[in-house]
């Protein structure tokens, strides 16, 4: 697949928020301003890029069906893909904790920014959704893994920022009472879907 | 035994987890389109609620506090393992319509929430009915969604006609993922205006 389309459709038509409703648990938590938001897009991009090519790297060489055959002809028939939940989470978990150090030692201002958000990502549905997704797409090389990591990523990012500004405005307006808080934001979500819909079906 | 009785009861109205709560709406939307995947998307999540909160509870005490998260997302990530050979053995069909929620069952929010705030702390039963009842708050919603969704999507219930039976025609709308959300926002203002004292500031 040709890398430009990947990437603009995983942004736009694949988006993880509207069209498969991944991360949403921390997507509504973390919408009341846009600067948090911020913080915590930026977080995602960050982990899914480095997450994402790493699990598909296991998947291609430990996973897969036959994918231990570098070991040796033995091996060639050993499946290990039961095992993918566990190791992706795995995965996942060690990295977060990895670059939570890394960013501490190294770059402090990003790491006061991004504050909480940072651990809290181990637990994302968008992350082991977007590995999950790897896998079931069967992508050619890590490239195409890297480049729909980011893509996702930013499409995340964009919905959280666009909620954010939206709910910033949406304290002032007169809502009713059993709708107030939660059940706006669900319906102003929708309503966003709909509008990222007209995306669909585009080619490049 | 009230105390017991609160547990169980309190997750699927007052403290329901995906409208009171908003945990958990991550991997439950997407299965909502009909009602067959509803259901076994809540009764799944219902299993591995309730026997993860149980097994976490039954070690609560031997999990060093530093990396209890760790161990917790094992704990989940082998029951869903479980799940999910089970479904890919008896039910294939269904398990390749959910194709990646099973897997998403591991980050639900529910799940780690409810290990995290009530199976640390109290005993393996009331931990177990923990789980138990937030599984069914939660199932109660996607079912509530998912019946809408299909009855007014395609006119059938569980894959029988009804609607379109009468010659109705189908609103494909509803079928799409935004509908679950906003329908989501109806059940919660329907709730709310029943219960005022869930209503937010």
């Amino acid at each position: 697949m040709d890398l430009l389309s990947l990437f603009v459709k995983s942004i736009f038509v694949d988006n993880m928020i509207f069209a498969y409703f991944l991360g949403m648990c921390s997507y509504l938590a973390v919408s009341k301003n846009v600067k948090t938001a911020n913080g915590l897009g930026i977080a995602v991009i960050f982990v899914l890029l480095i997450t994402l090519p790493l699990n598909y790297l296991l998947n291609e060489y430990v996973l897969k069906p036959g994918a231990l055959s570098w070991l040796g002809p033995k091996f060639a028939e050993v499946d290990l893909s039961f095992l993918s939940f566990i190791l992706f989470i795995a995965v996942i978990a060690a990295i977060v904790q990895v670059v939570e150090m890394i960013v501490e030692k190294f770059l402090p201002s990003l790491y006061s920014s991004l504050g909480i958000f940072l651990p809290l990502i181990a637990v994302n549905c968008a992350i082991l959704g977007g590995a999950l997704f790897m896998q079931q797409r069967d992508f050619a090389n890590v490239g195409e893994s890297a480049v729909y990591a980011l893509g996702s990523g930013i499409g995340w990012y964009l919905a959280i920022v666009a909620l954010a500004a939206i709910r910033e405005k949406l304290s002032y307006s007169n809502v009713p009472a059993g709708l107030k808080g939660t059940g706006i934001t669900f319906i102003t979500v929708g309503l966003m879907g709909i509008g990222f819909m007209a995306f669909m079906g585009i080619t490049i | 035994m009230s105390k017991l009785k609160e547990t169980v009861l309190n997750p699927i109205f007052k403290g329901n987890p995906i409208t009171v709560l908003i945990l958990g709406i991550c991997s439950s939307l997407a299965v909502t389109v009909e009602l067959k995947g509803a259901c076994v998307m809540a009764l799944s999540v219902t299993i591995v609620t309730a026997v993860s909160s149980l097994i976490c509870s039954i070690i609560r005490k031997t999990i060093p506090n530093r990396v209890r998260i760790i161990v917790q997302l094992v704990v989940v990530a082998l029951m869903v393992i479980l799940v999910d050979q089970v479904l890919k053995a008896f039910a294939f069909a269904v398990s390749k319509q959910l194709s990646v929620y099973i897997g998403l069952i591991i980050t639900n929010c529910i799940v780690m929430g409810r290990i995290e705030a009530f199976a640390l702390g109290n005993k393996p039963i009331p931990s177990f009915l923990d789980g138990l009842a937030n599984g069914l708050g939660y199932g109660l919603i996607l079912i509530i969604v998912a019946f809408f969704r299909e009855l007014l999507g395609s006119g059938t219930l569980f894959g029988i006609p009804v609607l379109s039976a009468i010659g109705y025609t189908n609103n494909g709308l509803m079928i799409l993922p935004p509908m679950a959300l906003i329908l989501l926002g109806c059940v919660v203002w329907v709730q709310r205006s029943i219960d005022k004292t869930l209503q937010e500031k």
